[in-house]
């Protein structure tokens, strides 16, 4: 078996891996990062819409800062976010894009001069200064108070995931692409490393690493309609829950993004409705106005999948084989808007639905999209629990989102929280030593090599692992979507148990040979049931709304007791539920609770204000 | 509708000792909006769990599944079954390692491709974290990232005369990069740079003009301008050099 030994292992190769790996490579330390693909093929390159940063040069972003940036988000997440980690964020935000600007970002550039611009369905004139020509532009989000989303075209992913990967070559961090990690090798008090498959021959590898970066993005696969790539199926997140001693932060808090087409529920960015599209009910009428007055259809996406799947029950939807959706218009914005600012959103509706968006309506309906949940750090991006192993992006509760991300709010994050940690960890690395136990590493190697024994010889049971995942797939989709009460949860947690003890005796059809796609997904099959019971559990635990966690039986955002955060940890392999414990959304407020000024809903207040002299 | 979908679909493992390569067929029915992506999932899940392949984005975006398809490089997930006859054959892209079945390698080629171009920006300057960030007319940004919409699927590669004869060919999407970095005022490298990387028969004096690149290539980049462009300046470039007062 190959063992590879460095300074920094980072799971992960897409923004936030690669952004720690730099700034590790930058300070002389050897980096690997394992990647399932190849480092560009991550899920970042999907992202389309932009990056958040209060830079402020364009016309409808004026009077922008690092403040305002900060109360929308905030805001934004609905109070459930970590103060201190967001401001850290908003101040650092426009220097990450100035950087990838330097590395070479080719970032959509001010024009001076009068352009018109769509909001709502209607058109408007601004005027763009001259002194501001060919510094970097923005678009309008949803949920921000100013144009902040710094864009090229609708490839901001792309543009920024190249520019990134060649960086990490020009300074020799090495991806080892197609390889998969299986499990943390670790003592109970500091990561050592972790064990891979390598998907292009099936061997194990052992890499052992002063200090293990968790970078390997979302976990919407295990819902059934996601718009996430098919890579982000939770692997990673079922690795180091399996430590039974790393907690996963609010893993209930599951993003659905208001705009995914039907049926494969591809998504189509947020910039169709910053740019001025507008969603139509069946009567091809407007709808987001009359619920959310001021914001419409740029309210926050929690806000507007709601108030979408709230008027298709009102019977306002439109009947497809593939259920009920409604429709995006971007026609009024034009053909050359469409074609060249919203290219990729033309070629996915013509590509894949056979539909062309400058003349016909988008079918559209909210799908699982984000996942704010995942590994809790604290804001230097340490996880909990073990010494050594750190976490940003996605994959992470560093928790700049609380109960709602922001539009352009994770894409910035990738690379702001990937600057900020790689300092962090570029401390640790320095005042690191490598100690590895042998025996400890031996132990681990040996379980998952047992695991893959019993799996390819059958010897727990003949399960089929693609039949468990539909299974696990359905109950989440089922029970724990975008309205949620006590009932469906409890039938979802009692489904997940017991699709859980099917996972255990899983055995493989194939022989398992090679880069046996199928023993991929069955050596972290039961770990994803567990993740799916963090969140169906969690949210059954939640007795209240917040952001995108809606409960139909406890409507009210209840600040007296659910200022919290979830953390689950896995504590034995012998449970079937997750252990719930919780600590404060936040130590600092710059911000007290209050209203969003969207999306409506009570407010049960906190019981004393948290400053002398601030009222709720 | 109503067909009933033949796929003949390489398959090798080279990890299974004592098997050779061989063609095998499976039968599906067509379903409204069916793509190659959701054709081989199904064949997957329903027929044969070792079969190989890669998705990733599934949306076009990422350029994971390249493949053969009938013959031609093109992208699985956005190949519409209702646009292929009943008969589909699919097997690996050329050129690049075969991993099994559909399933290559080309995050090492591609890797080996960004060294030898040096994909990256060349520029001696600092980055100032103080400073306002450098103008760019918005124009010339936007001509950049015509350039930067590759999505690095190795259709181009797959599908070029030269790459098929030459090992070391540094194919349309090296030579597309490599026009990216020219046209970036960013990136301080010279013509007399650049003909160091392509001025030979490895690079834009290979390229045999049949243009199959430009055609395959899913996001539809002007390769065949690209190679035109350079081909003439690097033809410039190795003039200048025989002209008398040249360094």
């Amino acid at each position: 078996m190959q063992t590879f030994v460095t300074d920094l292992l980072c799971i992960g190769a897409g923004l936030a891996g690669e952004r720690v790996a730099i700034e590790a490579a930058g300070a002389g330390f050897d980096v690997i990062c394992l990647s399932i693909v190849p480092a560009r093929r991550s899920h970042s390159s999907a992202a389309q819409g932009g990056m958040q940063a209060a830079l402020g040069n364009s016309a409808m972003g004026e009077g922008d800062s690092p403040d305002v940036h900060f109360m929308d988000t905030v805001k934004g997440s609905d109070w459930g976010c970590d103060q201190e980690v967001a401001r850290i964020f908003c101040d650092n935000a426009p220097i990450a894009m100035r950087q990838m600007a330097h590395w070479g970002v080719p970032w959509n550039r001010v024009v001076a001069g009068k352009s018109f611009y769509y909001k709502g369905g209607e058109r408007y004139e601004k005027e763009e200064k001259a002194e501001k020509e060919g510094l970097i532009t923005a678009r309008a989000f949803g949920g921000t108070a100013k144009w902040r989303t710094c864009y090229t075209s609708d490839g901001t992913g792309h543009t920024v995931l190249y520019t990134m990967d060649n960086r990490a070559a020009q300074l020799g961090v090495a991806v080892h692409d197609k390889t998969e990690m299986i499990s943390l090798i670790h003592d109970g008090g500091r990561c050592l490393g972790a064990v891979a498959r390598c998907l292009k021959t099936g061997e194990l590898r052992v890499y052992l690493a002063k200090a293990t970066l968790i970078a390997a993005g979302g976990f919407g696969r295990i819902y059934r309609e996601s718009t996430n790539a098919v890579i982000c199926d939770g692997g990673a997140h079922a690795a180091v829950l399996d430590t039974g001693v790393v907690p996963l932060g609010n893993m209930e808090a599951v993003q659905f993004h208001p705009t995914g087409i039907v049926p494969t529920y591809i998504l189509v960015t947020e910039g169709c409705r910053g740019d001025g599209g507008t969603l139509l009910d069946v009567n091809q009428e407007r709808f987001m106005h009359v619920y959310e007055p001021d914001k419409a259809e740029l309210a926050s996406r929690d806000v507007v999948s709601r108030w979408m799947m709230h008027h298709i029950r009102e019977g306002k939807g439109v009947q497809s084989p593939y259920g009920q959706h409604l429709w995006l218009d971007i026609r009024h914005l034009g053909e050359e808007h469409i074609r060249v600012k919203l290219r990729e959103v033309d070629e996915i509706c013509q590509n894949f639905l056979g539909v062309d968006p400058v003349h016909s309506l988008i079918p559209v309906k909210p799908v699982q999209h984000y996942s704010m949940g995942g590994v809790r750090t604290n804001k230097d991006g340490a996880a909990y629990g073990l010494a050594g192993l750190f976490s940003a992006g996605e994959a992470a509760c560093w928790d700049m989102h609380g109960f709602n991300r922001l539009g352009g709010n994770s894409l910035a994050e990738t690379v702001v929280a990937g600057g900020v940690i790689g300092v962090k960890v570029v401390d640790y690395l320095r005042g690191a030593s490598a100690q590895y136990g042998t025996a400890v590493v031996a132990d681990r190697v040996a379980r998952d090599q047992e695991r893959i024994r019993r799996l390819t010889e059958g010897a727990d049971g003949s399960e089929d692992v693609y039949k468990v995942r539909a299974a696990m797939q359905d109950a989440l989709q089922d029970g724990v979507h975008i309205f949620r009460n006590k009932e469906g949860l409890e039938r979802a947690v009692a489904t997940l148990q017991e699709v859980h003890a099917r996972a255990k005796r899983i055995g493989l059809k194939s022989d398992g040979v090679g880069a046996n796609p199928e023993l991929a997904l069955a050596l972290k099959m039961p770990g994803l049931v567990r993740l799916a019971l963090c969140v169906a559990h969690g949210a059954l635990m939640r007795t209240e709304s917040r952001g995108s966690h809606a409960r139909e039986d406890f409507p009210e955002r209840n600040d007296r007791d659910w200022l919290t955060r979830t953390l689950a940890t896995w504590k034995s392999e012998g449970d079937d539920l997750p252990t719930l414990d919780y600590e404060p959304a936040t130590r600092t407020f710059e911000i007290p609770p209050g209203e969003r000024g969207y999306g409506g809903g009570k407010i049960i207040p906190m019981d004393s204000a948290p400053k002398p002299g601030k009222e709720n | 509708m109503d067909r009933t979908l033949k796929f003949n679909i390489f398959r090798y493992n080279p990890m299974a000792q004592g098997t050779a390569p061989r063609m095998e067929t499976f039968v599906l029915p067509e379903i409204p909006s069916m793509t190659l992506f959701i054709a081989l999932n199904q064949i997957r899940e329903e027929q044969d769990p070792s079969l190989q392949f890669d998705f990733c984005c599934r949306a076009g975006i990422c350029g994971a599944c390249g493949m053969l398809i009938n013959g031609r490089p093109g992208l699985a997930c956005k190949t519409k079954t209702k646009d292929l006859p009943e008969e589909i054959t699919l097997l690996p892209l050329p050129v690049f390692k075969l991993v099994g079945d559909l399933s290559v390698d080309t995050g090492s080629w591609f890797r080996e491709m960004y060294a030898r171009v040096g994909s990256w920006i060349h520029t001696d300057k600092q980055f100032d974290p103080l400073a306002e960030e450098e103008r760019m007319d918005n124009a010339l940004a936007n001509e950049i990232y015509e350039l930067e919409r590759c999505v690095e699927c190795g259709c181009c590669v797959a599908g070029c005369g030269t790459a098929r004869m030459r090992k070391d060919f540094l194919g349309a999407v090296a030579l597309n990069r490599i026009a990216r970095f020219a046209l970036d005022p960013r990136d301080q490298r010279t013509d007399r740079d650049y003909f160091e990387i392509i001025g030979d028969d490895n690079g834009i004096f290979g390229c045999m003009g049949l243009l199959g690149c430009e055609d395959v290539c899913p996001k539809e980049l002007p390769l065949q301008d690209q190679l035109g462009f350079l081909r003439r300046k690097m033809g410039l470039t190795a003039i200048r050099r025989f002209l008398p007062g040249a360094k």
